[in-house]
Protein backbone atom coordinates (compact mmCIF):
# COMPACT_ATOMS: atom_id res chain seq x y z
CA UNK A 1 0.00 0.00 0.00
CA UNK A 2 1.68 2.86 -0.87
CA UNK A 3 1.71 5.78 2.13
CA UNK A 4 1.43 9.48 2.25
CA UNK A 5 2.73 12.27 4.07
CA UNK A 6 0.13 14.28 5.85
CA UNK A 7 1.69 17.08 8.90
CA UNK A 8 4.95 14.53 8.93
CA UNK A 9 2.50 11.83 10.26
CA UNK A 10 2.48 8.47 7.64
CA UNK A 11 -0.92 7.63 6.41
CA UNK A 12 -1.74 4.49 4.36
CA UNK A 13 -3.70 5.56 1.42
CA UNK A 14 -4.69 3.40 -1.61
CA UNK A 15 -3.64 4.16 -5.58
CA UNK A 16 -6.08 6.96 -5.98
CA UNK A 17 -5.08 8.60 -2.89
CA UNK A 18 -8.03 7.43 -0.86
CA UNK A 19 -7.38 7.27 2.90
CA UNK A 20 -7.34 2.96 3.61
CA UNK A 21 -7.95 3.42 7.17
CA UNK A 22 -10.77 6.11 7.77
CA UNK A 23 -9.69 6.93 11.31
CA UNK A 24 -6.44 8.17 10.24
CA UNK A 25 -8.45 11.25 9.12
CA UNK A 26 -8.12 14.77 10.63
CA UNK A 27 -8.90 18.20 9.48
CA UNK A 28 -5.29 18.97 8.96
CA UNK A 29 -5.89 16.12 6.85
CA UNK A 30 -8.79 17.18 5.11
CA UNK A 31 -7.50 20.27 4.35
CA UNK A 32 -4.27 18.87 2.66
CA UNK A 33 -6.31 16.56 0.41
CA UNK A 34 -8.82 19.39 -0.44
CA UNK A 35 -5.42 21.40 -2.02
CA UNK A 36 -4.39 18.27 -3.87
CA UNK A 37 -7.83 18.19 -5.46
CA UNK A 38 -7.84 21.92 -6.47
CA UNK A 39 -9.74 23.35 -3.78
CA UNK A 40 -7.62 25.79 -1.83
CA UNK A 41 -9.75 26.24 1.16
CA UNK A 42 -12.50 24.48 2.92
CA UNK A 43 -15.51 27.03 3.89
CA UNK A 44 -18.00 26.01 6.35
CA UNK A 45 -20.26 24.62 3.40
CA UNK A 46 -17.57 22.10 2.48
CA UNK A 47 -17.48 21.09 6.18
CA UNK A 48 -20.94 20.51 6.42
CA UNK A 49 -20.33 18.09 4.18
CA UNK A 50 -17.95 16.21 5.36
CA UNK A 51 -18.81 15.95 8.58
CA UNK A 52 -22.32 14.35 7.62
CA UNK A 53 -20.64 11.70 5.18
CA UNK A 54 -18.13 11.04 8.10
CA UNK A 55 -21.39 10.77 10.36
CA UNK A 56 -23.33 8.37 7.96
CA UNK A 57 -20.56 6.45 7.23
CA UNK A 58 -19.47 5.36 10.86
CA UNK A 59 -23.35 5.18 11.93
CA UNK A 60 -24.36 3.03 8.46
CA UNK A 61 -20.98 1.80 7.11
CA UNK A 62 -22.38 3.21 3.98
CA UNK A 63 -20.93 6.43 2.14
CA UNK A 64 -23.54 8.55 1.45
CA UNK A 65 -25.07 9.16 -2.22
CA UNK A 66 -25.24 12.10 -3.62
CA UNK A 67 -29.57 11.80 -3.48
CA UNK A 68 -28.88 10.93 0.26
CA UNK A 69 -26.70 14.35 0.62
CA UNK A 70 -29.64 16.03 -0.89
CA UNK A 71 -32.54 14.11 0.47
CA UNK A 72 -31.15 15.04 4.05
CA UNK A 73 -30.98 18.44 3.34
CA UNK A 74 -27.42 18.93 3.91
CA UNK A 75 -26.63 20.20 0.64
CA UNK A 76 -27.88 20.68 -2.69
CA UNK A 77 -27.33 19.30 -5.98
CA UNK A 78 -26.29 22.20 -7.43
CA UNK A 79 -23.85 23.26 -4.60
CA UNK A 80 -22.60 19.96 -3.82
CA UNK A 81 -21.34 20.21 -8.12
CA UNK A 82 -20.05 23.97 -6.95
CA UNK A 83 -18.48 22.75 -3.77
CA UNK A 84 -16.45 19.84 -5.19
CA UNK A 85 -16.47 20.33 -8.56
CA UNK A 86 -15.02 17.84 -11.42
CA UNK A 87 -16.87 14.70 -8.92
CA UNK A 88 -18.24 15.62 -6.13
CA UNK A 89 -18.78 12.18 -4.79
CA UNK A 90 -15.89 11.18 -5.14
CA UNK A 91 -13.85 14.49 -3.88
CA UNK A 92 -16.10 14.83 -0.81
CA UNK A 93 -15.91 11.55 0.42
CA UNK A 94 -11.84 11.39 -0.26
CA UNK A 95 -11.50 14.69 1.73
CA UNK A 96 -13.81 12.86 4.18
CA UNK A 97 -11.01 10.04 4.58
CA UNK A 98 -13.36 7.32 3.33
CA UNK A 99 -13.34 5.02 0.75
CA UNK A 100 -13.79 5.40 -3.15
CA UNK A 101 -17.62 5.57 -3.34
CA UNK A 102 -18.86 1.88 -5.51
CA UNK A 103 -22.29 3.17 -6.34
CA UNK A 104 -23.31 4.29 -9.40
CA UNK A 105 -25.97 7.11 -8.57
CA UNK B 1 -11.39 -3.46 -9.58
CA UNK B 2 -11.30 -0.74 -12.85
CA UNK B 3 -9.26 2.35 -12.25
CA UNK B 4 -7.91 4.28 -15.17
CA UNK B 5 -4.67 4.51 -13.56
CA UNK B 6 -4.19 7.71 -13.53
CA UNK B 7 -3.84 7.87 -17.14
CA UNK B 8 -5.78 11.52 -17.46
CA UNK B 9 -5.44 11.87 -21.13
CA UNK B 10 -7.60 8.59 -21.62
CA UNK B 11 -10.37 9.97 -19.79
CA UNK B 12 -13.84 10.50 -21.79
CA UNK B 13 -14.50 14.24 -21.36
CA UNK B 14 -18.08 14.21 -23.18
CA UNK B 15 -20.85 12.10 -23.92
CA UNK B 16 -24.38 12.87 -25.68
CA UNK B 17 -26.66 10.06 -24.74
CA UNK B 18 -29.87 9.52 -26.93
CA UNK B 19 -32.96 8.28 -25.34
CA UNK B 20 -35.28 7.00 -27.53
CA UNK B 21 -37.53 4.28 -25.70
CA UNK B 22 -40.38 5.49 -23.16
CA UNK B 23 -40.36 2.57 -20.75
CA UNK B 24 -38.58 1.78 -17.31
CA UNK B 25 -35.97 -0.28 -18.74
CA UNK B 26 -35.92 1.73 -21.68
CA UNK B 27 -34.88 5.03 -19.62
CA UNK B 28 -33.17 3.82 -16.90
CA UNK B 29 -29.97 3.50 -18.60
CA UNK B 30 -29.38 6.80 -20.17
CA UNK B 31 -30.42 8.49 -17.21
CA UNK B 32 -27.80 6.49 -14.96
CA UNK B 33 -24.97 7.01 -17.52
CA UNK B 34 -25.95 11.09 -18.17
CA UNK B 35 -25.59 11.59 -14.02
CA UNK B 36 -22.79 8.77 -13.44
CA UNK B 37 -21.21 11.26 -16.20
CA UNK B 38 -21.51 14.27 -14.27
CA UNK B 39 -20.31 12.53 -11.18
CA UNK B 40 -16.89 12.19 -13.03
CA UNK B 41 -16.61 15.49 -14.28
CA UNK B 42 -17.63 14.41 -18.22
CA UNK B 43 -19.90 16.83 -19.58
CA UNK B 44 -23.43 15.35 -20.72
CA UNK B 45 -25.79 15.84 -23.37
CA UNK B 46 -29.11 13.84 -23.55
CA UNK B 47 -31.28 13.74 -26.52
CA UNK B 48 -35.02 12.38 -25.47
CA UNK B 49 -36.39 10.88 -28.94
CA UNK B 50 -39.37 9.26 -30.27
CA UNK B 51 -40.92 7.64 -26.93
CA UNK B 52 -38.61 8.48 -24.98
CA UNK B 53 -40.06 12.05 -24.72
CA UNK B 54 -42.03 10.82 -22.62
CA UNK B 55 -39.20 10.74 -19.78
CA UNK B 56 -39.03 14.61 -19.47
CA UNK B 57 -43.18 15.18 -20.50
CA UNK B 58 -45.13 16.92 -17.75
CA UNK B 59 -47.99 14.85 -18.01
CA UNK B 60 -46.18 11.31 -18.57
CA UNK B 61 -42.70 11.18 -16.23
CA UNK B 62 -44.41 10.08 -13.60
CA UNK B 63 -46.32 7.37 -15.19
CA UNK B 64 -42.83 5.41 -16.60
CA UNK B 65 -43.94 1.58 -16.62
CA UNK B 66 -41.97 -1.66 -16.82
CA UNK B 67 -43.25 -3.20 -20.15
CA UNK B 68 -44.46 -7.29 -18.91
CA UNK B 69 -45.41 -8.20 -22.45
CA UNK B 70 -42.45 -9.06 -25.47
CA UNK B 71 -39.52 -9.36 -23.08
CA UNK B 72 -38.29 -12.74 -22.62
CA UNK B 73 -36.25 -11.49 -20.07
CA UNK B 74 -38.78 -10.69 -17.79
CA UNK B 75 -39.56 -14.61 -17.15
CA UNK B 76 -43.24 -13.64 -17.32
CA UNK B 77 -45.58 -15.47 -20.08
CA UNK B 78 -46.83 -12.82 -22.57
CA UNK B 79 -50.59 -14.01 -21.73
CA UNK B 80 -49.54 -13.51 -17.85
CA UNK B 81 -48.09 -10.04 -18.94
CA UNK B 82 -51.36 -9.12 -20.65
CA UNK B 83 -53.06 -9.23 -17.66
CA UNK B 84 -54.68 -5.87 -15.54
CA UNK B 85 -52.04 -4.46 -13.25
CA UNK B 86 -49.06 -6.91 -14.53
CA UNK B 87 -46.98 -3.72 -16.01
CA UNK B 88 -48.28 -1.76 -12.43
CA UNK B 89 -46.99 -4.55 -10.56
CA UNK B 90 -43.37 -5.08 -12.48
CA UNK B 91 -43.10 -1.05 -11.96
CA UNK B 92 -43.75 -0.69 -8.23
CA UNK B 93 -41.53 -3.78 -7.24
CA UNK B 94 -38.36 -2.31 -9.48
CA UNK B 95 -38.78 1.42 -8.41
CA UNK B 96 -38.82 -0.32 -5.01
CA UNK B 97 -35.52 -1.76 -6.14
CA UNK B 98 -33.86 0.83 -6.81
CA UNK B 99 -34.96 2.85 -4.14
CA UNK B 100 -33.05 0.80 -2.20
CA UNK B 101 -29.99 1.82 -4.18
CA UNK B 102 -30.31 5.81 -4.25
CA UNK B 103 -31.59 5.49 -7.58
CA UNK B 104 -34.23 8.18 -7.67
CA UNK B 105 -37.89 7.97 -9.56
CA UNK B 106 -37.65 9.15 -12.81
CA UNK B 107 -38.91 13.11 -12.15
CA UNK B 108 -36.61 13.27 -8.94
CA UNK B 109 -33.48 11.95 -11.15
CA UNK B 110 -34.45 13.96 -14.36
CA UNK B 111 -34.00 17.15 -11.83
CA UNK B 112 -30.72 16.06 -10.35
CA UNK B 113 -29.19 15.35 -13.47
CA UNK B 114 -30.31 19.10 -14.67
CA UNK B 115 -28.38 20.47 -11.39
CA UNK B 116 -25.80 18.15 -11.89
CA UNK B 117 -24.94 20.59 -14.75
CA UNK B 118 -26.19 17.94 -17.78
CA UNK B 119 -28.06 19.47 -20.50
CA UNK B 120 -31.71 18.30 -21.55
CA UNK B 121 -33.08 18.51 -25.02
CA UNK B 122 -36.26 16.84 -26.67
CA UNK B 123 -35.83 16.30 -30.30
CA UNK B 124 -37.47 18.34 -32.99
CA UNK B 125 -39.17 15.61 -35.72
CA UNK B 126 -40.58 14.03 -33.05
CA UNK B 127 -42.21 16.95 -31.16
CA UNK B 128 -43.28 18.14 -34.33
CA UNK B 129 -44.97 14.26 -35.13
CA UNK B 130 -46.66 14.66 -31.50
CA UNK B 131 -47.91 18.04 -31.94
CA UNK B 132 -45.98 19.11 -28.70
CA UNK B 133 -44.61 22.51 -27.80
CA UNK B 134 -42.08 23.51 -25.16
CA UNK B 135 -45.03 23.90 -22.79
CA UNK B 136 -45.53 19.72 -23.05
CA UNK B 137 -42.04 19.31 -21.33
CA UNK B 138 -40.26 20.31 -17.51
CA UNK B 139 -38.37 23.27 -17.10
CA UNK B 140 -34.93 21.22 -17.27
CA UNK B 141 -35.23 20.65 -20.87
CA UNK B 142 -33.44 23.27 -22.11
CA UNK B 143 -34.69 23.61 -26.15
CA UNK B 144 -36.07 21.90 -28.81
CA UNK B 145 -33.35 20.52 -31.25
CA UNK B 146 -32.83 19.08 -34.77
CA UNK B 147 -30.28 16.38 -35.15
CA UNK B 148 -28.16 18.61 -37.18
CA UNK B 149 -27.86 21.03 -33.93
CA UNK B 150 -27.73 17.46 -31.59
CA UNK B 151 -24.24 16.58 -33.69
CA UNK B 152 -23.04 20.07 -33.47
CA UNK B 153 -23.35 20.09 -29.39
CA UNK B 154 -22.16 16.38 -29.59
CA UNK B 155 -19.08 17.10 -31.06
CA UNK B 156 -15.90 15.85 -30.03
CA UNK B 157 -17.44 13.78 -27.31
CA UNK B 158 -18.86 10.10 -27.57
CA UNK B 159 -22.45 9.51 -28.68
CA UNK B 160 -24.49 6.95 -26.93
CA UNK B 161 -27.77 5.77 -28.12
CA UNK B 162 -29.98 3.80 -26.15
Amino acid sequence: MPVEVFNQKQVEVDEEGFLVNPQDWSEDIAVEIARKEGIPELTEEHWKVIRFMRKEYFENGQIPTIRRLKNSGVVSVKDLYRLFPGGPAKKAAKIAGLHKPQGCV
Amino acid sequence: MASNNGKENNKIQKVSIVISRGSLDGVYPGLIMANGARMDGIEANLFFTFWGLEAIMKKRYDKIKVATVGNPAMHIPSLIGILPGMSWLATKKMLKEMDKLDIPPVPEFIEMIHDAGAHLYACKATVDMFHLSKDDFVPQVEDIINVGTFYDLAAGGQIIFT
